[in-house]
């Protein structure tokens, strides 16, 4: 019913929302999360993503099930990047299919919402002149 | 005896290490720990939060700690 993985490689969205056929479905939300080329104006050359990993997988979990208690998901995938991804590069996809699309946009939503607050995974901006780890300092 | 603490991100930079063995001399709750971890290392003062998870879950200030369990330092997260 979920299928939740951190990846050192590119993700293809079209594994996800593969896993996410079911015949009881009746929409399926995908959520692409990419690299954008500046932060408040300065310019971005690529982003590093560390993880914990067996605790960010068992977390993301925990928000699969949440998705599926709440909203009736039928099948959760989060697949989410590890390491150097660059300008354009996908860093997280989620997709959830339901009975009914409205559920699937919710679910969806919470899901990305709460895996940037919950989920032990950490992103360095890396510019031109220095990096910086993103929401560590208020 | 000592406890390991695993750290991530900018806690692994403000520490320097990956893994820090921590004295365990007494019984110690993950808010007991919290407070010696900011007098070693001020620098934790200025993230925006700073979380214990203990054996892959976060831990509430009155969790004891045992030698042998899987601590982790959880700076301010930043995934997606």
């Amino acid at each position: 019913m979920f299928d939740i993985q951190l990846s050192e490689l590119p993700l293809n969205p079209d594994i996800c929302t593969s896993f996410c056929e079911d015949a009881a479905a009746g929409g399926t939300v995908v959520f692409i999360g990419t690299v954008r080329n500046q932060t408040a104006g300065k310019a971005v050359l690529y982003l590093d993503f560390e993880a914990y990993a067996p605790m960010a997988v068992s977390e993301m979990t925990r928000l699969a099930e949440e998705a599926h208690q709440r909203w009736g998901a039928l099948k959760v995938s989060i697949h989410h990047r590890t390491g150097r991804v660059d300008i354009n590069g996908i860093a997280v996809v989620i997709a959830v299919a339901t009975p009914h699309r409205q559920a699937a946009f919710e679910a969806c939503q919470f899901i990305i919402d709460t895996l940037k607050q919950t989920v032990p995974i950490w992103k360095k901006e890396v510019f031109e002149d220095g990096e910086v780890w993103v929401a560590a300092h208020p | 005896m000592s406890l390991s603490i695993l750290t991530f991100g900018i806690a692994k930079d403000i520490t320097g290490s990956a893994v820090l063995e921590w004295p365990y001399d007494k019984p110690l709750t993950v808010g007991e720990l919290q407070v010696q971890l900011l007098e070693r290392y001020p620098a934790f003062r200025t993230l925006a939060s700073l979380r214990l998870a203990v054996n892959k879950s976060y831990a509430g200030p009155d969790t004891p700690l045992y030698p042998g369990d899987e601590i982790a330092l959880i700076p301010p997260v930043a995934g997606g």
